[in-house]
């Protein structure tokens, strides 16, 4: 048969299909920007303690509030610690708490939108229910009931916001799985006298890793939006951190007097390190569906 | 140009088009030229990927984002569509030509109804809202829909595909263009309907002297209806002419391999091997020296390889792109000469498969849909059954019953070699699952795409045959080397293999249990003639090796005719008739199956006289009293086919069938000879 | 289905769905802190003390006791008291709820207009400069916290440019106009967070209904450009819309806790948020859950309106 000899063009262009994917997300500028931006906070994250020209924690009481100079390049806040080394360093706690907080929902939705996708029926249906009337509810007001209940730490925003994120990305899981599902080859696995875990974890799962993938980036920038603002509410990060959204809310009260300086900068890490994110799964959303 | 002679209604001159993928230009069309003149029928026939459409949409300036003419011009009634500004673009629209494609469930404004849809067209005229909604309910009429004033107020979603379709010609014959493109129009319907509107399209064109762009895979369709053919392969006219001249003395090699793979002329897998053509179509945009169908060409030579051919004008009006066209005639047969050994069916022997009052009804309440009703059936080692029948008929729920992945309603019985089988799969002994496999429509869908073929086929052979090791590496190669498949084919995943060899690798996995019974649902209608071919080749010498039994579904009569040795006719869930496939082909048959064999274009050209059925297949949830088939039967006695159940009854040795008629007034009895019109593409 | 039946099932849908939710928050609120009363009074607390708030509130009464209880006293509209104002829930609950209606009514005023707007411009110029400008803009808009974009427009229009006031706060009988002021700033930041979205899946309705078969066939009946990206493109592209932007509902809410605090704006929000850090649970109980039937009523409404404007709904299936 010569259909033999033809294969192996068929792989060549399969190669190249995946080069020039590649090639097109490298030159989406959307996706550099936000590759760069979140790759600079993390450094900061990783090593920013190391680095800072002053000690982030360190109170001058001389120097509060004082404005940009070439000294303190962001200023000091009202115990005169250094606004630039803070906002440093301040990128640590959250990006230790959201990713954790990303990885819990989406270990657990990822199971749960298995089970609920490849079953159907009364399992699905019940849970689906729940569900909805969890998502009836902010996130924020889940996470304030949440925590105001157990009492906020770290540990307590990483498990409420994972568990709030539960259902969320179940919902995209059990929509891909779905979709899987009334494909033959899951029959075919059936036919062949598969067990139901093995179909779901080692036939169906690897199949709906991209929109896993997607939904993951997207809800790490969530993830990062509600742990800032519950430290700004002051249910997440609990002081002494220098939390961007901690030192912010410690620090607004201020800004009618002038002060912007105390603010400004941390709201502007924030903003980039979100925008950041959000980019990254835009350009890797993207190149999956091409 | 000479003003004596009307302009063609459709002109393409060296047209190049080419498409943006991934950053990359990569052409579809390659100097097409070809002229449709004024009233003419010009077929366009290919294989998928061959740039059909793209003719269309080219030809009416509606490619895609990432599309572009990038050289050549197409002319409409002599104006260059390219050159148009936009008022005349919509002015030719409106006015000249028109466009009717495949799903016409699309096609369709899902929140605006019909009659508003098709008065639009003549609002655009110049009809005020009124008088275009009266013309509007009078097209509706000409395209036969039976009570136009109540479909003017229905929505789409609310008409039957073949009802859309009519909508859709009604639209685009309403303004009486000059030239009507029709893009698969009937790809997807049933054969029935297929067939009323193919005539549809026929009688309204003549009445019209509209001129038509007909493309179509299919070329029995394009025989029936059109006057000039060509043929296109990888973006590039190979071959075109007079239809006649084409399906009877083809003159280029693709065209005479493409004719040659066809099962027709009422053949059977025991008269031997299908031709093929080998090889597969260069992928979209491949850059390509010489001949396009060198690399697949038998004919093939040096110069083949290095000069692209010209059109070459043969007598008769007619062109081929080949270098070598006096030769094509006399291309030699891939198939070797039929040694295929004849099954021998001993049906003294128990059954492999036997089916005993099987049903299934899904739902409940008012809305019960009785999919498969009261069947049953047997089936033997090394046989092949046949399941025919069009949407609706309950073919796939019999054969998800069969496999255990649909339960059978309570009191049916289901047996495998004389032993009872359980309703699911997963209740069935490993021994019983194994005897029992599928390949499935598409092998897309059918193989797990995250995996290399290599662990695919492994754990087939882990679970079905219980293999592991040095063994199963040994079964794996003997199983790779009896669907003809290559060590290089075990490393990769499956969607760097082409359709066919995928199907190949669905083979593997079925076969890879030693089955007893394997149900093949249209195995290879997702799949180009070309394919098609080897794929039956395979699946008839592999029963004929392993004495294995065969469900084979399928909607093309022709397949099924090659491969099966009995046949079940289905309607609404009921078997209508069964029997030898020889005896429900030719005859003495039930009114149905003669509608479904009259319905089938044939290559051949000059379809027999059609036996039209009325009316629509009748929803399951309330299946017609008595007969089912009475409201669409053309030779319905009276009252008693509205008012009893027929009985199947035996009219020749194993050959039964369920009709009140008598055996001598039943259709074919007297003309055996028409089994011919069986043949198909 | 018909009509009638969808919208049936949706009611009864969403009455199941508003129980499941109280059941949560009740479990949230007096079943998760353990014991309340020491929730209350802190580690420190004499345990007789405790027992005594305990038994006050009547949490040491079994739980079906318990919920039933607040249930169905909740259903009657009857909320409990404040631990903190020492007065019943209601009246606050019903004057927050009147001043959160009215700032997500603003927000929500500006932003379908413009989020809709903003999504079939970018898919009218699918692929070009603008589409990539909106797209990514509201893209990066809608994950920026309202926090921060408070503080930014604080910043610019109440601190330097002095053209709006800081707090939504206004005096007693200020008139529409003073109001409208007042909500301005803040409602900016809600529809920052809300524009992406809306615009998102404008944008996706209307690339999906230009690259429609039915949108060729009207293209090739030769109307006019705007005829058919009125008649048949948009009222296609926009339907979905409804439905999410009654789910964007949610996270408005959300917003309304943070903007309101900023803000200093007695809504909703700010009423949960001080009865969280005060924690006062009957007050953040029947807050929440009014969250949530507010949330539930708005998805319901926008399910029928859908099903209303949808012929395959509203006609059913072929017969």
């Amino acid at each position: 048969m010569s259909e033999v000899t033809t294969a192996s063009v068929a792989v060549e262009t399969l190669r190249t299909v995946r080069r020039e994917r590649l090639r097109v997300i490298l030159r989406s500028p959307t996706f550099l920007a936000g590759a760069i931006l979140v790759g600079f906070w993390i450094l900061c994250a990783l090593v920013g303690a190391a680095v800072v020209p002053v000690d982030p924690y360190a109170t001058d009481l001389l120097h509060e509030l004082a404005p940009p100079s070439a000294a303190h390049w962001f200023g000091t806040d009202q115990l005169g610690r250094d606004v630039f080394s803070r906002v440093i360093v301040g990128a640590r706690d959250i990006l230790t708490v959201a990713p954790l907080a990303t990885l819990l929902g989406t270990t657990l939705g990822t199971a749960l939108g298995l089970v609920t996708g490849y079953f159907g029926g009364i399992v699905d249906e019940t849970i689906s229910r729940l569900i909805e009337a969890v998502l009836a509810l902010p996130l924020i007001v889940v996470a304030l009931l949440a925590l105001v209940a157990i009492g906020a730490s770290d540990s307590t925003v990483v498990v409420v916001i994972g568990l709030v994120f539960t259902p969320v990305i179940s919902r995209t899981v059990r929509a891909a799985v779905l979709a899987e599902r009334s494909l033959d080859y899951v029959s075919a696995a059936e036919l062949r006298g598969e067990g139901s875990l093995y179909i779901m974890f080692v036939e169906i799962l690897p199949n709906v890793v991209p929109p896993i993938l997607v939904e993951t980036t997207v809800r790490l920038g969530y993830a990062i939006f509600a742990v800032a603002s519950l430290s700004f509410l002051g249910f997440g990060i609990q002081p002494p951190s220098a939390d961007w959204g901690l030192t912010i809310a410690d620090n607004y009260g201020l800004i009618d007097g002038g002060f912007w300086w105390t603010v400004t900068f941390p709201a502007i890490a924030v903003a980039s390190l979100v925008v950041g994110v959000n980019l990254l799964a835009d350009g890797l959303s993207k190149a999956l569906a091409e | 140009m000479n003003v004596a002679t009307p302009p063609d209604a459709l002109a393409a001159e060296g047209l190049d088009v080419c498409y943006r993928v991934r950053g990359r230009d990569r052409v579809v069309l390659r100097g097409l030229d070809f002229r449709i003149r004024r009233g003419e029928s010009f077929g366009l026939v290919g294989e998928s990927g061959c740039g059909k459409s793209t003719v269309a949409l080219a030809a009416t300036r509606y490619l895609p984002r990432n599309g572009r003419v990038s050289g050549g011009r197409v002319l409409i009634d002599g104006r260059d569509v390219l050159e148009l500004d936009n008022a005349e673009l919509r002015r030719l629209r409106a006015h000249s030509v028109a466009m009717v494609y495949q799903e016409p469930a699309k096609a369709l404004n899902p929140s605006m109804p019909i009659g508003r849809q098709v008065a639009e067209v003549f609002e655009v005229l110049g009809s005020p809202r009124r008088e275009a909604l009266e013309k509007a309910r009078a097209m509706l009429g000409r395209v036969r829909i039976a009570d136009p004033a109540s479909v003017m107020v229905r929505y789409p979603h609310q008409l039957s595909g073949g009802m859309q379709q009519r909508v859709v010609i009604a639209m685009a014959l309403a303004i009486r263009p000059s030239l009507l493109i029709l893009d698969e129009p009937t790809t997807g319907l049933d054969a029935t309907v297929e067939a009323e509107i193919l005539d549809l399209i026929e009688q309204l064109r003549r009445e019209y002297s509209t001129a038509v762009l007909f493309i179509s895979h299919n070329l029995g369709v394009i025989a029936g209806m059109c006057d000039r053919v060509g043929v296109l392969y990888a973006g590039r006219m190979v071959e075109e002419g007079p239809t006649r001249a084409i399906f009877e003395d083809p003159r280029h090699p693709y065209t005479v391999g493409l004719l040659r793979c066809l099962p027709r002329r009422g053949r059977s897998k025991a008269q031997g091997r299908l031709d093929t053509i080998p090889g597969q179509l260069p992928p979209i945009g491949a850059q390509i020296t010489g001949c396009i169908f060198a690399p697949r060409c038998v004919l093939a030579d040096d110069l083949c390889r290095a000069v692209d051919p010209p059109p070459v004008r043969l007598s008769d009006g007619r062109v081929s792109a080949c270098h070598h066209h006096e030769r094509a005639p006399d291309l030699p047969t891939t198939a070797p000469p039929a040694r295929r050994l004849a099954v021998l069916v001993d049906q003294a022997a128990v059954p492999v498969l036997s089916l005993d009052h099987v049903s299934k009804s899904f739902g409940g309440g008012a809305v019960t849909v009785r999919a498969v009703t009261d069947v049953s059936l047997e089936l033997w080692a090394g046989e092949t059954l046949g399941l025919v029948g069009e949407s609706g008929s309950g073919k796939t729920t019999l054969a998800r019953m069969i496999l255990g992945l649909t339960g059978p309603d309570a009191g049916s019985e289901l047996r495998i070699n004389g032993r009872a089988l359980a309703s699911h799969a997963f209740q069935r002994h490993a021994a019983h699952r194994k005897s029992l496999q599928i390949i499935f429509q598409n092998p897309d869908t059918a193989l797990n795409r995250a995996r290399l073929i290599r662990r695919l086929i492994s754990r087939a052979l882990g679970k079905l045959a219980g293999l592991a090791g040095a063994e199963r590496l040994e079964r794996l190669h003997a199983l790779i080397a009896l669907v003809r498949l290559g060590e290089r084919h075990l490393d990769v995943r499956p969607r760097q293999l082409s359709g066919g060899l995928k199907q190949r690798v669905a083979i593997a996995l079925a076969f890879a249990g030693d089955p007893r019974v394997v149900v093949c649902d249209e195995p290879t209608s997702a799949l180009d003639v070309s394919v098609q071919a080897a794929i039956l080749n395979l699946l008839a010498d592999l029963q004929a090796e392993r004495q294995v039994s065969y469900v084979f579904i399928s909607h093309d009569l022709g397949v099924v005719r090659y491969l099966s040795d009995r046949i079940a006719v289905l309607y609404l869930g009921r078997l209508m008739e069964f029997g030898p496939a020889e005896a429900v082909f030719s005859g003495p048959h039930h009114p149905y199956t003669e509608a479904l064999l009259s319905a089938v274009p044939s290559v051949e050209g000059g379809r027999p006289e059609r036996i039209a059925l009325r009316g629509e297949i009748p929803s399951p949830v309330r299946p017609p009293s008595g007969c089912v088939f009475h409201t669409r039967c053309p030779r319905k006695i009276g009252a008693i086919c509205e008012r009893d159940v027929p009985q199947l009854r035996e009219i020749a040795p194993g050959h039964s069938l369920r009709c009140h008629l008598h055996l001598d007034e039943l259709g074919g009895a007297q003309a055996p000879a028409a089994a011919d019109q069986a043949s198909v593409s | 289905m018909s009509g009638l039946r969808f919208v049936l099932r949706r009611v009864a849908l969403s009455l199941v769905t508003l129980w499941l939710l109280s059941v949560i928050v009740f479990l949230g609120a007096q079943v998760l802190p353990g014991d309340v009363g020491r929730a209350i009074l802190g580690p420190l607390a004499d345990p007789r003390a405790v027992a005594a708030l305990d038994h006050k509130l009547g949490v040491d009464r079994p739980l079906l006791v318990q919920y039933w209880d607040w249930s169905s006293h909740f259903v009657t509209g009857d909320m409990g008291r404040s631990l903190v104002y020492r007065q019943p829930v209601g009246p606050f609950l019903a004057a927050a709820l009147a001043n959160s209606l009215k700032l997500a009514a603003i927000a929500f005023l500006l932003v379908v207009p413009l989020g809709i707007f903003g999504g079939v411009v970018a898919a009218m110029n699918v692929g070009r400069a603008l589409d990539r400008i909106i797209t990514v803009t509201g893209l990066s808009m809608t994950v920026v916290p309202e926090f921060v974009s408070s503080i930014v427009l604080i910043l610019i229009f109440g601190v330097w440019l002095e053209w709006l006031p800081v707090s939504a706060s206004w005096r007693e009988g200020a008139g529409a106009f003073t109001q409208f002021r007042h909500l301005l700033l803040p409602a900016v930041p809600l529809v920052l967070v809300l524009f992406g979205y809306i615009a998102r899946m404008a944008r996706a309705g209307t690339v999906e209904a230009l690259d429609a078969d039915y949108t060729r066939t009207a293209v090739m009946k030769g109307l006019p450009f705007r005829t058919v990206v009125w008649r048949h493109v948009l009222p296609n592209a926009l339907l979905p819309t409804i439905t999410v932007i009654a789910t964007q509902m949610g996270y408005l809410i959300g917003g309304l806790v943070v903007v309101e605090t900023v803000f200093h704006y007695q809504g909703i929000g700010s009423l949960i948020y001080n009865a969280a850090k005060a924690k006062d649970f009957p007050m953040l109980e029947s807050g929440v859950l009014m969250i949530g039937v507010v949330y539930t009523i708005a998805t319901l409404i926008a399910d029928v309106l859908y099903s209303l404007l949808n012929p395959r709904i509203r006609f059913g299936g072929r017969e």
